[in-house]
């Protein structure tokens, strides 16, 4: 029984059928990639585990609770972070603030009426936020607008506000998408480092076959909104139904 | 000082100078010179300026801090009026139960029409608030009446209860809103040379009203709920999914700025036992709108000053006419003289809106944060200068 069990999920738009029958399990502390090619249903899976779709048939169960109907922020107070495919943050916000809302949100629920008390007497969330930059390598930039930083920089960000709220499971929606390839390294190292500090089951979504081999431990391939084949990495690779799902039935 | 850090307590210290010798410093040229006409320091006015810029304080705390910019803030102006009057008529003239049901009331209808209007964002919220307050404009202007007094507005009249007070003075007046025992139309002179400074008691009662709520305001935005209002302005996806729910936070920042709105209805009655239906009239939101922007949106002392400056404008433009222009233009040649006043009388008396308008385009145009936009920068320059001058000197010395 996976913390993530997701059962016979399908989901219509229109006279397009997105995903059907789709099954999956990832398992507690592995790190699970979901790959295909465009147009293969990998994006509307994650906005069905995240609240922002509701599938038409099956269940999405974390960690034994349902989380169908429920609000992306009752999710993320489940356990559930998500990293989105281009950094979403807060730029308006220096980047200390950016990091102290998700703890402020992991302590006091979904809303709290602090409106008197003072953001910088809040010791606990402000130590806790200091070093978690530290931990990112960011706390020289703690009062940088967030928006003034460079690619690299905020996706590292949005991955560190994630971490802090210490989530069960860390969705991540390619998170190397249009970065260089020194940038996309980077991030493979963060995320390994990520793996072998704590705790964390980390469900991927990737194009980028670099990423997914060097990070995954276990891969979904999905084609035409189902499951193709789910194996260990090095069965994947030679598998012939995946290249034939990539490259056409000619390959 | 006051649980706030060093710059907060100096912007606070800032406005309490501004506000308390106020009657000194909007009074700078002596009675009956020519420049006369333009002091503000009188309590008329004044008592305007502050209350007006508890509203638009009030106002930039959902504007300025979560981006829903709500087109229909003078309903709770109104509401909060309504409600003050009717305690004057019912309870007493004493102001202070009078400003706390109005806040009571106000804090209630902005629930209800947040809880609503919230529902959508943009334009969509924007257009949702402003029906409100045209809706209740006309239903207090025709068939809530008995309620509103309709269009002569709701007055005080001499058979009004008040039970803890008196219907009718002894000499057969009707009693005016006070403090225990204090009226708040009492004043004092001071007579200096030729100036003349005038110390309102409702002014100060005022005065010290917007002191609070600037203080308040400075806790909301330093504290962890504002900081959550200004994440909702620059990412409500991202909030969603960091686990806050951004609704019920918008809803507060729109029932305490609602709440603002009803107070500064409340001290408008106070200093003047009436309320009309044309306090909800849309313009008057707009023009709440027009002192935040004008200010600096989302800045502390902002609406304090957009609020300054837009009352000065509409009371002291405005009673410029051709006469004076004439005398002012005097020394030009005759037809010159003409000439030039014939072309700045567009922009004075009732053309002040014009000059509001053109000042209003040049602040959004060139400087976007409004006032305080410009007071950073010239601040800056100085200091730029300063500092280049410092530079030049310790260049040269070494050469002596």
């Amino acid at each position: 029984m996976g913390i993530l069990e997701v059962k016979n999920v399908g989901k219509r738009f229109g006279g397009l059928q997105a995903l059907s029958e789709v099954n999956l399990s990832v398992a507690e502390n592995s790190v699970h990639a979901i790959i295909g090619p465009n147009g293969a249903g990998k994006s509307t899976l994650l906005n069905c585990l995240v609240g922002k779709l509701i599938p038409d048939t099956g269940s999405v169960m974390f960690d034994g609770q349902s989380v169908l109907g429920r609000s992306p922020f009752e999710i993320n107070q489940m356990g559930i972070s998500r990293v989105f495919q281009t950094p979403e943050i807060f730029g308006d916000l220096t980047v200390m603030e950016n990091m102290m809302i998700p703890i402020f949100a992991s302590r006091d629920g979904s809303f709290r009426m602090h409106a008197v008390e003072s953001v910088v007497s809040e010791s606990e969330v402000v130590d806790y936020a200091e070093q978690m930059l530290e931990d990112m390598n960011m706390a020289d930039k703690r009062h940088m607008h967030a928006a003034a930083m460079s690619r690299g920089d905020k996706r590292r960000l949005e991955i560190g506000m994630c971490l802090s709220q210490k989530p069960r499971l860390l969705l991540l929606d390619e998170p190397t998408a249009g970065m260089a390839r020194a940038d996309t390294n980077n991030t493979i190292d963060l995320l390994k480092q990520i793996k072998e500090d704590r705790d964390i089951t980390i469900a991927i979504i990737e194009h980028d076959m670099h990423v997914v081999f060097s990070l995954a431990e276990r891969i979904t391939v999905l084609a035409q909104g189902t499951p193709l084949v789910e194996d260990a990495p090095e069965n994947i690779k030679g598998n012939p139904k995946v290249r034939e799902a990539y490259l056409g039935e000619s390959a | 000082m006051l649980g706030l850090d060093k710059k907060d307590a100096v912007l606070l210290v800032i406005v309490a100078v501004l506000t308390m010798f106020a009657p000194f410093i909007l009074n700078p040229f002596p009675e009956g010179s020519a420049m006369a006409q333009f002091n503000a320091g009188y309590p008329d006015l004044m008592q305007r300026f502050v209350i007006f810029g508890i509203f638009a304080i009030g106002f930039n705390i959902l504007f300025g801090l979560t981006g829903y910019l709500s087109f229909g803030h003078a309903a709770f102006l109104g509401v909060g009026s309504y409600a003050a009057v009717w305690m004057f008529k019912l309870l007493s003239m004493n102001v202070i139960p009078a400003i706390v049901l109005a806040v009571i009331m106000s804090g209630l209808f902005a629930l209800l029409i947040g809880y609503i209007s919230l529902r959508r964002s943009g334009i969509y919220f924007s257009i949702l608030t402003l029906a409100f307050a045209q809706m209740m404009f006309a239903l207090a202007y025709s068939v809530l009446t008995p309620i509103t007094g309709g269009e002569t507005g709701l007055q005080l009249a001499l058979d009004d209860p008040r039970i803890l007070g008196q219907s009718q003075t002894p000499e057969g007046n009707i009693p005016v809103p006070g403090l225990f025992g204090f009226e708040m139309r009492d004043s004092a002179e001071l007579v200096i040379g030729s100036w003349v400074f005038t110390f309102n008691l409702g002014y100060y009662f005022c005065g010290v009203i917007l002191l609070l709520a600037f203080y308040l305001a400075i806790r909301i935005f330093r504290s962890p709920f504002g900081m959550m209002l200004r994440a909702i302005k620059s990412n409500q996806q991202r909030l969603n999914y960091t686990g806050i729910n951004p609704k019920p936070y918008t809803l507060a920042a729109f029932v305490i700025s609602g709440m603002y709105a009803g107070l500064a209805g409340a001290l408008m009655a106070s200093m003047d036992p009436l309320a009309g239906a044309e306090r909800m009239f849309w313009t008057a939101s707009g023009e709440v709108v027009l002192m935040t922007i004008l200010g600096g949106v989302g800045t502390l002392i902002g609406p304090v000053l957009g609020a300054g400056a837009i009352k000065y404008m509409e009371n002291i433009i405005s009673k410029i006419n051709s006469d004076i222009l004439h005398s002012w233009f005097a020394f030009l040649p005759d037809g010159l003289e003409d000439f030039v006043v014939t072309i700045v009388y567009p922009f004075i008396g009732k053309g002040w809106h014009l000059t509001l308008g053109i000042i209003f385009m040049l602040v959004v145009i060139f400087l976007p944060g409004g006032l305080v936009e410009g007071g950073q920068r010239i601040s800056s320059w100085l200091r730029n200068r300063r500092a280049r001058r410092d530079d030049r000197r310790s260049k040269t010395e070494p050469a002596e």
